[in-house]
């Protein structure tokens, strides 16, 4: 009886053995657990074995959110980090000391298909890049339910007062609730706040190096101030839906679908959620920039999509490089397309998007259009992003503090960070 | 005299491996790490730093006053409750046994589990303790979603949570008690009340020191149904210390957290430990 799995287990032993003369290699990839980025490294790992078969790939999958962020940094310090992962890029990839974790991407043939403008936020002060985007750019600001718009005649506004005005109409004349706000998920909470970069910048055009510096400061800072005193005042005004302390971001994208809510200030990934949960929807959904004080500075703040890195001291460093080579080309934002659909432009030169992409998607794309409509978000520019931001928007948001008291707070909490991460001048 | 110990050291000696390697080294190495900045990549060495830092936390304060509210306030009902529904269900009620393990019942459910489900029946327009109240014409608060609010709507949870264990405890306390005392109460005439006053609540006495010190650590360490059910919010309002802490887990500053950890360990250290000492001579001197 014993005989017959003893003969398998040598069978397979010497298969094993066979495979291995023939020098092929296992690659483990790290990716976080949403659908759309196993999806993506499941196409992107096929193609790429399809062209080298001795090579295949291992996905392993991690927790989004800080959880994620702290397995990242776990498995770096501790020498167990696959050999490549996906990661943020901007001020949370400044946490894992680059240069002491990663391998560089310096002399890979395809950095210069990369932007330029994707590079600086994956790079270390050296000059030094170490990532390869993955996915599109996205950009903060206004998700609207359109057939409201059409249905009370409404115009996109292009200044916060406008915009005000079309939340007072909104409020008179139908039941739904103006704007939206999911506290149960508290990140949700700030991007009034983070979505007013462009506006900032647009009149403090070297904030983020006197923020770094130690030199400029929300509370301080009239124009960087605004962003806590818009979340004040939608509260003020009583335009949120009834249960913004208790709804979570999902219910957030179910409002904006379906009408229940009209405005919901949020950043575009969200719009594959919305293709997931309301396919019906979808193109019920548009966005604009969060408007500023003039007609003439209307622009949008853009977040960086996330990157592939290699890890230092991995066993197949090289065949990894030669993996991410692959993914800055036109031919991996195809692939990348094709397995999730596009929700912004590519960070990859000669990429562009399919025809028809969904309403939110398309009314993003003229602001890229145009020079000088876009600006990064902060946490892009500078290293530093207090990590106590979404409670203290919770609370401006939740009438707890005032605008003024939220953002010295914020400036204590971004004293913190800087302090801890060993920063210059702080 | 010192009296000798039955075991020759090398018996003993596994056990002091584990105890070392697993209890003493961590925490010895946990007050050097409270002393520096460190990013797991590299622990650079700050003194107090982290200690001063932790200590201007703005809301530190509040989450040390929540935390010894949150503790008193369980503690407090998980004791007294635990005792009178242990005197019921000794009492030889209708199905006894029946009752005794409903009671006890949270006892066994994931606190994560328990804190999601509140979570949603005290959501404020679409759980069911709201609408509840709503079909009867009572507009329901905002159990989570009001700053005022929310930590004593965790405390219930934790009670509802808590209290078959002190119960369970309770009842075996009960149990010891001979039954000649009651009987020699009630010849010398005394009420149902006064056999409990001076019978009862004296004799259960170990019972209740245990109940106590057992739900008040568990209070002031109390991390998992605070994060299932507000995540210290809405805002700071109902952070509690341990929730502070791994906040700071959370934006990776290891070192300040490590330095949290061992403030934590010294207020129940400080609070815990003479309260049982005077506990227990109490009952010694019964």
């Amino acid at each position: 009886m014993t005989s017959k799995p003893i003969s398998t287990i040598m069978l397979t032993a010497a298969l094993s053995l066979a495979g291995g003369s023939l020098a092929a290699e296992e690659l483990t990839l790290l990716v976080g657990s949403n659908p759309d980025s196993i999806a993506i490294a499941e196409a992107l790992t096929a193609a790429y074995s399809e062209r080298n078969p001795d090579v295949t790939f291992e996905i392993e999958t991690r927790p989004g959110g800080s959880e994620g962020d702290n397995i990242v940094k776990t498995r770096l310090a501790t020498g167990e980090m696959t050999d490549i992962f996906l990661y943020n890029s901007g001020s949370l990839l400044q946490a894992l000391r680059p240069a002491r974790t990663l391998v560089p991407l310096d002399n890979i043939p395809n950095r210069r298909n990369i932007l330029d403008s994707f590079m600086r936020t994956v790079s270390d002060d050296a000059g030094s890049i170490y990532g390869v985007p993955v996915e599109t750019a996205m950009a903060g600001g206004i998700l609207y339910h359109v057939p409201t718009y059409r249905q009370l005649g409404l115009e996109v506004p292009q200044t916060w007062a406008a915009f005000m005005a079309n939340n007072a109409r909104i409020a008179e004349l139908t039941d739904k609730a103006p704007v939206i706000q999911t506290y149960r998920d508290t990140w949700t909470s700030q991007l009034f706040v983070l979505s007013d970069y462009f506006n900032v910048q647009a009149e403090e055009p070297d904030f983020d190096t006197r923020y770094t510096n130690n030199e400029a400061k929300y509370a301080s800072t009239p124009a960087a101030l605004k962003g806590f005193e818009r979340l004040q005042q939608a509260f003020e005004a009583g335009y949120f839906n009834a249960d913004f302390g208790a709804a979570d971001y999902n219910d957030g994208l179910r409002m904006v679908a379906t009408g229940e809510g009209v405005h919901y200030p949020m950043l575009t990934f969200a719009v594959a959620g919305i293709q997931q949960n309301h396919p019906d929807e979808l193109d019920d959904v548009g966005f604009f920039a969060q408007p500023g004080d003039s007609t003439d500075v209307n622009g949008l703040t853009v977040w960086m999509p996330s990157a592939y890195y290699v890890a230092k001291g991995g066993d197949h460093v090289d065949t990894a490089k030669d993996f991410v080579n692959f993914v800055a080309t036109v031919e991996a934002c195809e692939i990348m397309t094709e397995a999730v659909g596009a929700t912004g432009p590519y960070l990859i030169k000669g990429c562009t998007l399919p025809q028809s992409v969904p309403a939110a998607v398309a009314d993003m794309m003229p602001y890229f259009a145009e020079e000088g409509r876009t600006a990064p978000a902060l946490e892009f520019l500078s290293p530093i992003k207090g990590p106590a931001l979404e409670q203290i928007t919770v609370e401006v948001g939740s009438g707890i503090r005032g605008a003024g008291s939220g953002a010295e707070l914020y400036d204590r909490d971004v004293e913190k960070q800087a302090r801890q991460l060993g920063l210059p001048n702080w | 005299m010192r009296r000798q110990s039955p075991y020759p050291y090398w018996f003993v000696l596994p056990a002091a491996v584990v105890f070392v390697v697993l209890f003493l080294v961590p925490t010895g190495a946990s007050f050097w790490f409270s002393l520096t900045n460190w990013d797991l990549f590299e622990a650079r060495f700050i003194g107090l730093e982290n200690y001063r830092q932790f200590l201007s936390e703005p809301f530190l304060l509040r989450g040390l006053t929540n935390t010894i509210i949150f503790a008193l306030v369980t503690s407090g009902a998980k004791t007294v409750l635990g005792l009178l529904l242990a005197v019921l269900l000794t009492s030889g009620i209708f199905a006894q046994g029946f009752l005794r393990s409903v009671v006890f019942f949270p006892v066994l459910v994931s606190t994560i589990g328990i804190g999601l489900l509140f979570a949603e029946m005290m959501h404020p327009t679409q759980g069911v303790i709201n609408v509840a109240l709503g079909a009867v014409g009572v507009g329901g608060p905002g159990w989570l979603t009001n700053p005022a609010l929310a930590l004593y709507s965790v405390a219930l949870v934790d009670i509802w949570r808590g209290v078959g264990l002190a119960t369970l405890i309770y009842i075996a306390g009960l149990a010891s008690i001979s039954p000649e005392y009651y009987e020699a109460a009630k010849i010398d005439g005394a009420t149902p009340f006064q056999q409990f006053r001076h019978v009862t609540i004296p004799l259960v006495w170990p019972a209740t020191t245990t109940v106590m010190i057992l739900s008040l650590i568990g209070g002031l360490r109390l991390f998992d149904l605070i994060w299932a059910m507000t995540r210290g919010g809405p805002g700071f309002s109902s952070d509690v210390l341990a929730s502070v802490i791994y906040k700071q887990y959370q934006a990776g500053f290891y070192g300040l957290s490590t330095a949290g950890n061992v403030i934590l360990f010294l207020l129940i250290a400080t609070i815990v430990a003479p309260l049982a000492y005077w506990l227990n001579r109490r009952a010694l001197d019964l």
